[in-house]
């Protein structure tokens, strides 16, 4: 089996405070994993992690066959990116940003030039190309960011929080990119808040205060907990928690 | 280093500052501004006086005194008051900076060859000022005694008994004038790249880092000297076209023609810029918000006035306050400035000050690709 993502006890510590605790999974290949879990409960911390720009306090990982800690540069060229606050060249147009980081990524001209369209298509923003960045709306903005970080072809797209402060339209046109980007042969790692996307992926993470509280395809997660969806599962699971504080207190 | 890459960086730099009229501002318009401004404030040439003056003899003689004070070129009379109180209101009220005091008997005691005494007084709250004043006044008054000495002497038919003395005979070079502003233009050169290029180039990275586009940056495979070449570069190109701007101002408006050669005052500037721009990015290194940057920036930027000898001449400074000044590359590059402009200098007199530009130059670029972590812990 090919590992996209593979990781064994992977912990972060912010001084004595513990935001990622001893999280082990893989994903394979070819699939969109969803990363669930509460405000603080620690995706933005594994994704960076994974993403070789913060290292782990302990633990090891391989994120597309490289080690996150000793070969980050390695990973870096294989992945695509974009961050909760999606951040983009506001004063650079639409194309610029695109042309800019396939240049970052050493795509040479002619490379460059036919990436550019196919991007402008299926990231749904040839209308716009001339446009500046800081003019577009969130949802235009949001398909942008996910233009620049699929210019090179990654094999892994890393998402986080993609969707969150957009309308619920462009929510839709933003996911049935991501499924025509997956079945293509990305791997997509997304963090969301959102349920109805959560339901769309092959294979679910749920985090809750840094530890991983479940893994498995939706279908699964819904059987272990005797539910009906997901949503019921992140209640049943928050409220277990909960019980669980309560017994200790008393 | 990937050139496709770092030419890529380069380009969006360069649609920034384009982009960024405020920008576009501190880079040509900043400059010309600040020369401008220096070049007529920065002065220590000092005339035109304003004197007040209290003529008590109301003779020939007293008013001969007076002329020559006019004629001097460091006064002008700016009233004739009636008593002491008088001066003593001007200088008060700032009208005037010095009031001549010629007591009754002036006349007479010359004619009968008795000292005459002659009061000055000065305003010394300005120090500048204050030593213009005693000095030529001084002058002044010697030159008058000699002057009468010799009537004297030449009436008794003596003046030829008289020893011929020392014929000291000064030349001055590079600035016969001795004009502060001959003086102080290459060194205001040096400063105004100084600040634009700091100030320019301190932000640059601190700039992406509170966008968070620095997130997206650092996950990319670009390499941190990479990304500060591709930042440094259009930078250079900016300060390039500065240099000629504010040389052209020296030159033509200013009136300080380049005494040596021009292509090595551009060759040298172009060292310097590379330190000047390296010291900004390395400040982008280190600050983690535009705030920060500036305070940082003007830190830097305040004490090299001071120290570099754009002021104060560094031969003048305590030990430790000229080493000071050896560890900015302003100090090295306003010698190079004023051994070119001035004195004509070529490049195997100036050794001195080129070696450790340069290399300041690179440990400093070289300093920010290091601290430059592609890291957010
Ligand atoms: N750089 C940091 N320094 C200190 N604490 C941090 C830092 N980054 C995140 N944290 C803390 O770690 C916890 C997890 O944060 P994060 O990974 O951003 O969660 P999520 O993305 O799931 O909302 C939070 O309590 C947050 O305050
Ligand atoms: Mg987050």
């Amino acid at each position: 089996m090919d590992w996209a993502i593979e990781v064994r006890d992977l912990t972060k510590k912010f001084d004595r405070y513990t935001a990622v605790d001893r999280l082990s999974f893989k994903v394979p290949a070819g699939k969109i994993f969803g990363f669930l879990g509460p405000n603080g409960s620690g995706k933005s911390t594994t994704i960076r992690m994974l993403c070789g720009i913060m290292r782990p306090t302990s633990g090891a990982g391989t994120v597309t066959g490289h080690d996150i800690t000793a070969d980050p540069e390695k990973i870096k060229q294989n992945i695509g990116y974009m961050s909760q606050k999606f951040s983009l060249y506001e004063d650079l147009t639409v194309e610029e940003n695109l042309s800019f980081f396939g240049g970052i990524y050493g795509l040479k001209k002619q490379e460059l030039a036919q990436r550019l369209e196919e991007v402008l298509e299926t990231a749904l923003l040839g209308t716009k190309r001339k446009a500046l960045a800081g003019i577009l709306s969130g949802g235009w903005k949001q398909r942008l960011a996910l233009g620049c970080a699929i210019i090179h072809r990654p094999q892994l797209l890393i998402l986080d929080e993609p969707t969150a402060g957009v309308d619920p339209v462009s929510r839709r046109v933003f996911w049935d990119i991501l499924r025509e980007l997956a079945s293509l042969g990305f791997t997509i790692l997304v963090t969301t808040h959102y349920m109805d996307e959560a339901e769309q992926c092959d294979l679910v993470a749920i985090m809750y205060q840094g530890v991983l509280e479940g893994f498995g395809s939706p279908a699964e997660l819904k059987q272990e907990w005797q539910v009906n969806s997901l949503e019921n599962v992140f209640i049943a699971m928050v409220e277990r928690h909960r019980s669980l504080s309560e017994e200790v207190k008393v | 280093m990937n050139l496709n890459r770092v030419k890529h960086i380069i380009l969006k730099e360069f649609i920034h500052i384009l982009r960024d009229k405020p920008s576009l501002a501190i880079a040509f318009v900043m400059p010309v501004m600040m020369l401008l401004l220096f070049g007529y404030a920065v002065t220590t040439d000092i005339n035109n006086i304003n004197l007040v003056v209290l003529d008590q003899d109301m003779t020939s003689a007293s008013r001969a005194l007076i002329q020559a004070f006019q004629n001097s070129n460091y006064y002008v009379v700016t009233g004739y008051e009636m008593s002491y109180t008088g001066v003593k209101n001007e200088i008060d009220a700032g009208r005037a900076k010095a009031g001549l005091i010629i007591p009754h008997g002036y006349a007479d005691k010359l004619s009968r060859g008795e000292q005459s005494p002659v009061q000055i007084v000065i305003d010394g709250s300005d120090p500048t000022v204050a030593r213009t004043v005693f000095n030529s006044a001084q002058l002044l008054g010697q030159e008058k005694s000699a002057e009468l000495r010799l009537a004297s002497l030449d009436r008794a038919g003596l003046a030829q008994k008289i020893p011929a003395g020392i014929d000291l005979r000064p030349r001055v070079w590079y600035n016969p004038e001795m004009t502060s502003l001959r003086f102080n233009i290459p060194g205001l050169i040096g400063l105004v790249l100084q600040n634009i290029t700091i100030i320019l180039t301190a932000f640059a990275l601190v700039r992406e880092r509170e966008r968070g586009t620095l997130e997206q940056l650092i996950v990319t495979p670009v390499k941190p000297r990479e990304l500060i070449v591709g930042k440094l570069v259009p930078y250079i190109v900016i300060a390039i076209i500065d240099v000629a701007l504010v040389l052209g101002i020296g030159v033509f408006w200013f009136d300080v023609p380049v005494a040596g050669s021009t292509a090595l005052l551009l060759a040298l500037s172009a060292i310097f810029l590379m330190s000047a721009l390296g010291l900004g990015m390395f400040i982008s290194t280190v600050a983690k918000t535009q705030l920060q940057a500036m305070q940082m920036a003007i830190a830097i930027l305040l004490p090299s006035v001071l120290l570099s000898g754009f002021m104060f001449p560094r031969e003048a400074m305590p030990k430790l306050v000229c080493f000071l000044g050896y560890v900015m590359p302003l100090t090295y590059f306003i010698e190079i400035l004023r051994g070119i402009i001035l004195k004509g200098l070529h490049l195997y007199q100036l050794w001195a000050d080129v070696v450790p530009l340069t290399v300041f130059g690179v440990a400093i670029i070289a300093l920010s690709s290091l601290r430059f972590r592609k890291r957010l812990d």
